[in-house]
């Protein structure tokens, strides 16, 4: 008979009785420890419901709530009870009225009992953890806290500035150094009435009533002073989220708890019923042992926290819709912008297309419609093609686009007959990669059947575009990757950068050269072409300096780079 | 928020609260068994009409969640949908054959039962075609959710509505009585949602889906809004401005997070696509009391006729909401 429990409960009442039963039956004495709010009939009836019990007590109430002294107060009164009316235990185990024993409790015993010199309490000092709720961490100890953080968070929030700005700090008694950890402990009967029965109680306390949430630091601190034999952990298993809330577990965590390597669980929903049918059994019913597993509690509760604080990169819905800069990634995945490319290849889709593993789209921003890879009018996630639907939020039809087809990487062409509206987001986007052949608009032109009245105004229109787009690009809150080529020079030496694209897009790829090239348009006369438009008075200079006389129609195979092919 | 803008706000509540008084004064009670409310109950409040094929499925589903008492405003049903609900042993029941446009398509019915049944109460709004999921739905009751909000000092939940259509045309298949309609209604849009944020109220405005893809490719602006915030913890102050959309005052429209990471959420199966529906249509046409005048019923009627099909090859067929979770379409938040 090593192990005595002290019991703090609150609500759910018929719970705690279960429990308390269930302690009792291996033979552990209790003393129980009923919160102030606890109505007094509820109470009374609480205490009858128990009454059978052999080694039950119950402590004097205090008022516990959240972060305040209350809590430690209580533990104390019980502690001290436990101690005096229960000579025979040898270790006392801190637990709550919504704890469940994990394991047969007569293992617990058998582990105490073995280790009769050890105090299970985490207790780390504030420097090496990164527990803070609501900014603070060592100020907890150096600033006054008389406020509720719940019930008066403006008073608390206030004097907490005031403190600071005053620069009060208060003295930590005795030369000791804070220690802070999960309030659920298991302390040997040496320490707990060292530090119940110590001469300068009385200061810490005085100290301790004033600290943030003292029942994560006061025993955590004391135990530091008397411990023969530190394990710093807590026996009691109980995961917070990012508001140093315990997470709840439910009738579903059945076969998790049962991987559990902890001996007790906080917090169980009242209504688990499958949990407290599983647990609450006698040796002869229960479970079969399992090997524990504790990583895999570790992993599903940091994962939720993770979810909550940083979401998922990308994604934006009902209850996910960051504020601009705080995205943390403006979509899911990496993908590809060519502006130009198709104007001066003829073939240059299908092309890429097999030249990658990639998703090739032609122009999704044209002005008729959302032009699909392979023509399809609807995609991935029933994303459809109207233009009038796409540019009602082109923010979020990008976004869902890469979103949608997560896992495959998207190139699509763009250029200044587009809706631009969407050019600020690419362009701050990292995932985005832009390759810019400038000036390549002027080939549609230069092929088409328009007359040149209309052909000059319409260069004239899409210069000015891409010009504005060029900056754009080259603003210092562009984070995309962008490449830009007049067309003069690309078309210098076109397999260089059409390597390096590809050798961006597809790690997928086999590391062998370019087997294929896309054909070039014919260019022909290209330069007497740009020489009327500069005639008609309209300066075409985004396409880098072509000669009139400069005959273009080389081939293209002929600038193969010897080293890309095996 | 100036001062004058709040001010603003609180007298825009104030009307709603005030309209929905007046507007209460036409319901008569039916069944009046609000007596068996406990304090802590999930209440689920209602306003239909001519939804009697629907209703045995509707009033099980949710009990299987664990809400404790139903009470539904009965808009002069003529299907008897009303004598069915009389029978219900955890249902009350009202009666009204006011208009439904002018009570604001029922909210102002609701806002009235919930300030005077619901205060201190989760209260989930939802129409008979509407199937609430949220996460861990399969295997935690309503009121897990319910605790654990109360828990992390959350007052509102947010559930888009995602509309649910079936392949092929919509009288292909007819629903019978007490089926799942998600048998039917199987299959959703899953990534083609519009968000913007509606900066009076606070609260996000999201359009899209199968309506706006295939009723409003040419006029987006004018496809429905499907965000909803149908589970609230009531209090006798609050009030529903425009349906479930969004509420005052403007703190529980914030269901979601502005800093990267997710709230959690879940989805309201909207399963309005069934062979009901053509000839709720035509009657809603005739009767012009739906919103903006019925436009959406409009636009169904001339693309149904010779288009009848929601259905395409993208479209993803329901299996459960943790599919809905990889999607991004709803959120566990930090729940685990």
């Amino acid at each position: 008979m090593s192990v005595g429990i002290v019991m703090l409960v609150h609500t759910a009442l018929g719970r705690a009785e279960e429990v308390a039963r269930h302690w009792s039956a291996a033979g552990c004495p209790l003393v129980i420890h009923a919160d102030v709010s606890v109505p007094i009939k509820t109470f009374k009836a609480f205490q009858k419901s128990l009454e059978d019990l052999p080694d039950i007590r119950f402590s004097k109430r205090h008022r516990c709530e959240w972060g305040t002294w209350g809590l430690v107060a209580a533990s104390q009164c019980a502690a001290e009870m436990m101690l005096a009316d229960f000579p025979q235990v040898r270790h006392v185990y801190l637990a709550s009225g919504s704890c469940l024993p994990l394991r047969p409790v007569t293992e617990l015993i058998d582990y105490l009992a073995a280790r009769p010199q050890t105090d299970f309490i985490e207790s780390a000092t504030t420097a090496d953890v990164p527990w803070t709720i609501g900014g603070l961490d060592a100020e907890r100890f150096t600033l006054r806290f008389p406020f509720s953080w719940r019930r008066q968070r403006n008073l608390f929030d206030r004097y907490v500035a005031l403190q600071r700005a005053l620069r009060i700090k208060r003295r930590i008694p005795g030369g000791m150094v804070p220690h802070m950890g999960s309030q659920w402990w298991c302390l040997t009967r040496q320490t707990l009435s060292a530090i119940l029965s110590d001469p300068a109680r009385a200061t810490y306390d005085r100290y301790f009533s004033k600290v943030w949430i003292p029942d994560e630091s006061y025993f955590q601190t004391l135990a530091r002073q008397y411990s023969r034999q530190i394990e710093s952990r807590s026996l009691t298993l109980s995961k917070f989220d990012y508001q140093g809330k315990p997470h709840i577990f439910y009738d579903d965590h059945l076969q998790l708890l049962r991987r559990s390597d902890c001996f007790v669980a906080r917090k169980i929903w009242p209504q688990a019923s499958r949990l407290y049918d599983a647990f609450l059994t006698d040796e002869a019913g229960a479970m079969k042992r399992t090997e524990p597993n504790p990583a895999k509690i570790d992993r599903i509760f940091s994962k939720a926290v993770e979810r909550r604080t940083r979401g998922r990169p990308g994604l934006y819905m009902q209850s996910r819709f960051p504020v601009e800069t705080r995205e943390n990634g403006l979509t899911c995945a990496k993908y590809s912008v060519f502006q130009g490319f198709s104007a001066l290849f003829e073939n240059f889709e299908p092309w890429l297309a097999r030249a990658t593993s990639a998703r090739v789209h032609g122009h999704l921003f044209a002005p008729e419609r959302a032009d699909f890879s392979e023509g399809e009018t609807v995609i991935n996630g029933a994303l459809s093609d109207s233009a009038a639907l796409r540019d009602y939020n082109p923010h979020a039809f990008l976004a869902n686009l890469i979103w949608n087809t997560r896992g495959e990487r998207q190139c699509f062409q763009f250029g200044p007959r587009d809706n631009q509206e969407i050019n600020w987001d690419i362009a701050k986007d990292p995932n985005a990669q832009i390759s810019v052949i400038s000036g390549a608009w002027a080939v549609p032109l230069f092929q088409s059947n328009s007359n040149f009245s209309d052909i000059r105004s319409e260069a004239a229109r899409l210069q000015q575009i891409e010009s504005t787009h060029l900056e754009t690009l080259r603003s210092s809150w562009t984070k995309a990757r962008v490449r830009v080529w007049t067309m003069a020079e690309f078309i210098e030496a076109p397999m260089e950068p059409l390597q390096t694209i590809i050798d961006e897009i597809g790690p997928g790829q086999p590391q062998r050269g370019l087997s294929e090239v896309p054909k070039m348009a014919d260019l022909t006369g290209f330069g007497q072409f740009l020489q009327n438009l500069k005639n008609q008075g309209m300066h075409p200079y985004l396409m880098g300096n072509f000669p009139v006389m400069h005959d273009l129609h080389e081939a293209p195979t002929s600038a193969r780079k010897p080293y890309l092919v095996r | 928020m100036s001062i004058v803008q709040s001010y603003r706000m609180r007298l825009r509540r104030r009307h709603a609260k005030a309209r929905s008084l007046r507007k209460g004064l036409s319901l008569r009670p039916v069944a009046d068994r609000t007596a068996q409310i406990k304090p802590g109950g999930v209440l689920l409040f209602s306003t239909l009409r001519n939804e009697h094929v629907r209703l045995p499925y509707f009033l099980d589903y949710y009990r299987n969640m664990g809400i404790d008492h139903f009470l539904i405003v009965d808009n002069d049903s003529t299907d008897g949908s009303g004598d069915y609900l009389i029978e219900q042993p955890d249902v009350s029941l009202w009666h009204t054959s006011a208009s439904y446009k002018n009570a604001r398509f029922g909210v102002d019915w609701l806002n009235g039962l919930q300030a005077k049944y619901g205060h201190d109460h989760w209260t989930l709004v939802v129409d008979p075609d509407e199937l609430f999921v949220y996460p861990f739905c399969d295997t935690r009751p309503i009121r897990a959710l319910t605790d654990w909000l109360d828990g992390s000092n959350v007052r509102s939940f947010g559930a888009m509505l995602l509309d649910m259509y079936p392949k092929g045309r919509l009288d292909a298949v007819p629903y019978r009585r007490g089926q799942d309609p998600i048998e039917i209604a199987s299959w959703f849009d899953p990534g083609n949602y519009l968000i913007q944020k509606n900066r009076k109220f606070g609260n996000l405005w999201i359009q899209g889906g199968p309506r706006g893809r295939v009723f409003f490719p040419d006029t987006p602006i004018k496809a429905p809004a499907l965000n909803k915030i149908p589970l609230v913890k009531w209090n006798r102050r609050y009030a529903y401005v425009s349906s479930t959309h969004m509420l005052l005052p403007r703190g529980l429209n914030l269901v979601y997070d502005e800093w990267g990471g997710e709230s959690a959420s879940g989805v309201l199966l909207h399963t309005k696509f069934l062979d009901t529906f053509t000839q709720k249509a035509e009657e809603e046409m005739e009767r012009k009391q739906h919103y903006r005048a019925s436009l959406e019923y409009k636009a169904y009627m001339e693309n149904m006729s010779d288009q009848p099909e929601l259905w395409c090859k993208w479209s993803e067929k329901y299996i459960n909401w943790r599919q809905l979770e990889i999607l991004g379409l709803m959120s566990k938040g930090n729940w685990a």
